[in-house]
């Protein structure tokens, strides 16, 4: 053998340098490319970092481990798209942190749920899934129409997310509250200026029919319904060059 | 201190490594293994070659087949689209009723409307599609927004206060929590409504309760109480009862002013899936008129 192994394990340094040496070929082919991550994303309209509810929302939804039952990721096959509609963008997560893909269905995919059922529906739904769908496994959550969200520190979430290269401006950091407020408040004073920073498709209701306070109900349906509406597919053409892949 | 030698039990070589007298064997790898790693290794190589593979500073290697996934689900739905047929391609140039009086374009949107039905509708209105509190019974001939082919078909494609401009849209006021009418006012006209529907009710309050639905609920109910689809204002004489029939339910009703969502489907289903679907619901109401009140 023209290289003695046996020198490289009696010599801590050596080992040490060799060590690095495969590491950082490993890592130069798999990590260097996401910093070039500009030609993986494609570009899209319409995606928007979420709103201080819907993250609260998409907190709760973690919180709950719906990843472990719900995937958010509508694969490119046929029998996917035919069930889920349109497969899911690397661009519609690209504010994920961490991304929902989950690996396991045992209920249906939530990539593209929003606005696929009422407010109403998921309240019921959630309070007890066998009063909607007979046939469903899914565990009742009740308690989320019952407990107040605590939303104390969502400036905090939005600020640790700008760190991760979230693009939140700084007045969606300072308003962070009185936007989470507004949502979920049809009649909210502040909605206008709210809408003005997540733009106007932005749905802003009384999420949980309870006018009188914002429950974690309030905040899972607004996440839910925002889920897979973001991009506009109508100016999004897959079958350009640069999106075939 | 590396010193092979034969195993004199065995008969095969040593490592040449020693441990307190304890020494290894050097047996080599099971031939059937080393030769299934030596053709997977050739098999990654003829892939990196025909398939994408390797990242590169500006993209990828795009491999020799120009193999995409997109590409090929977008040929697989076209396939799909293909295989359906001439049935499939008939949907789209036939209007509703031609559908529904051709036996054999029937029987095609009926079962394409039973497996859309099955994904997109049943959650809210049943298997059956028997519906449920706050979600319409859609097997019987009592209708909120219109039981024609046509008015189905636009529920359908727009839904109904779904937010899309064109949804079928009325707000019954909440008279009780947004302190329109006083609790005992809320109290006497459940007694009317469910006088109207044929049932024993407090006359006493019944009596009081007459002039106001004449100025509060009659524009949309109707004076005699028998609603009106234009408005999507349920009879109020029928046994049919979206949100329960009993005291309790009407009360809430009135006090709260609930009103059901639905949402729109256009751009979710395509309109030869809306056309197939509204056939699927209209046969299975048993195809009732529009009735017009």
């Amino acid at each position: 053998m023209w290289f003695n192994h046996g020198k490289l394990e009696r010599h801590s340094l050596l080992l040490l340098i060799g060590i690095i040496l495969v590491i950082s070929i490993g890592g130069l082919v798999e990590i260097a490319p996401l910093f070039f991550i500009e030609n993986t994303i494609e570009k899209v309209e319409g995606m928007r970092p979420y709103t201080p509810l819907e993250l609260e929302g998409r907190d709760i939804y973690i919180r709950e481990g719906c990843y472990l039952c719900h995937s958010q990721m509508i694969r490119p096959l046929k029998d996917e798209v035919e069930r889920y509609g349109h497969y899911s963008l690397a661009a519609e997560s690209m504010y994920d942190h961490p991304f929902q893909w989950g690996s396991k269905r045992l209920g249906p995919d939530l990539a593209r749920v929003g606005g696929k059922y009422s407010d109403s529906w998921h309240r019921d739904h959630l309070i007890n899934p066998r009063s909607v769908v007979p046939e469903s496994i899914m565990p009742p959550y009740a308690f989320f129409a019952n407990r107040p969200l605590d939303y104390h520190n969502v400036a905090d979430k939005l600020k640790a997310l700008r760190t991760a290269g979230v693009p939140y401006t700084d007045a969606m950091i300072t308003n962070a509250k009185t936007d989470l407020e507004a949502q979920a408040d049809p009649f909210s004073s502040d909605g206008p200026k709210f809408k003005k920073r997540y733009g106007d498709k932005v749905l802003q209701r009384d999420f949980d029919g309870n006018p009188d306070k914002i429950t974690e109900m309030d905040a899972l349906i607004a996440y839910l319904q925002m889920l897979g509406t973001l991009v506009d597919f109508s100016k999004y053409h897959p079958e350009s060059g640069e999106n075939n892949r | 201190m590396s010193h092979r030698e034969k195993d004199e039990h065995s008969g095969i070589d040593t490592t040449g490594h020693e441990w307190d007298g304890i020494k290894e064997l050097d047996n080599p790898l099971p031939r059937w293994w080393l030769y299934i790693w030596y053709a997977c290794i050739a098999v990654a190589v003829v892939m990196w070659v025909l398939l994408p593979a390797w990242p590169t500073l500006n993209g990828y290697t795009h491999g020799v087949l120009h193999q995409s996934d997109r590409v090929q689900v977008a040929r697989d739905m076209a396939d799909l689209k293909a295989r359906r047929g001439a049935e499939g391609a008939m949907l789209t140039n036939a209007s509703l009723e031609q559908i529904e009086q051709d036996p054999k374009l029937q029987t095609y949107a009926m079962a394409a409307g039973q497996a859309i039905f099955g994904d997109n509708c049943a959650p809210c209105h049943g298997a059956g599609g028997a519906g449920g509190k706050g979600y319409a019974n859609l097997r019987d001939d009592v209708w909120l927004w219109g039981g024609s082919l046509s008015d189905i078909q636009q529920t359908i494609t727009y839904g109904v206060r779904s937010g899309h401009p064109q949804a079928r849209l009325s707000q019954m006021p909440a008279f009780g929590r947004d302190a329109l009418l006083k609790p005992d006012e809320v109290n006497d006209l459940t007694e009317y409504v469910v006088a109207l529907s044929h049932r024993k009710a407090d006359r006493a309050a019944v009596y009081r309760a007459a002039p106001l639905y004449a100025q509060q609920c009659a524009v949309c109910h109707g004076p005699a109480g028998l609603g009106s689809q234009a408005v999507g204002a349920p009879n109020l004489t029928d046994a049919d009862w979206l949100y329960g029939s009993d005291r309790q339910s009407i009360h809430d009703q009135i006090w709260n002013g609930r009103g059901g969502v639905m949402p729109a489907w256009t751009g979710r289903l395509d309109p030869d899936q809306i056309k197939a679907v509204a056939v699927y619901v209209h046969v299975n109401s048993g195809g009732a008129a529009a009735k017009t009140q």
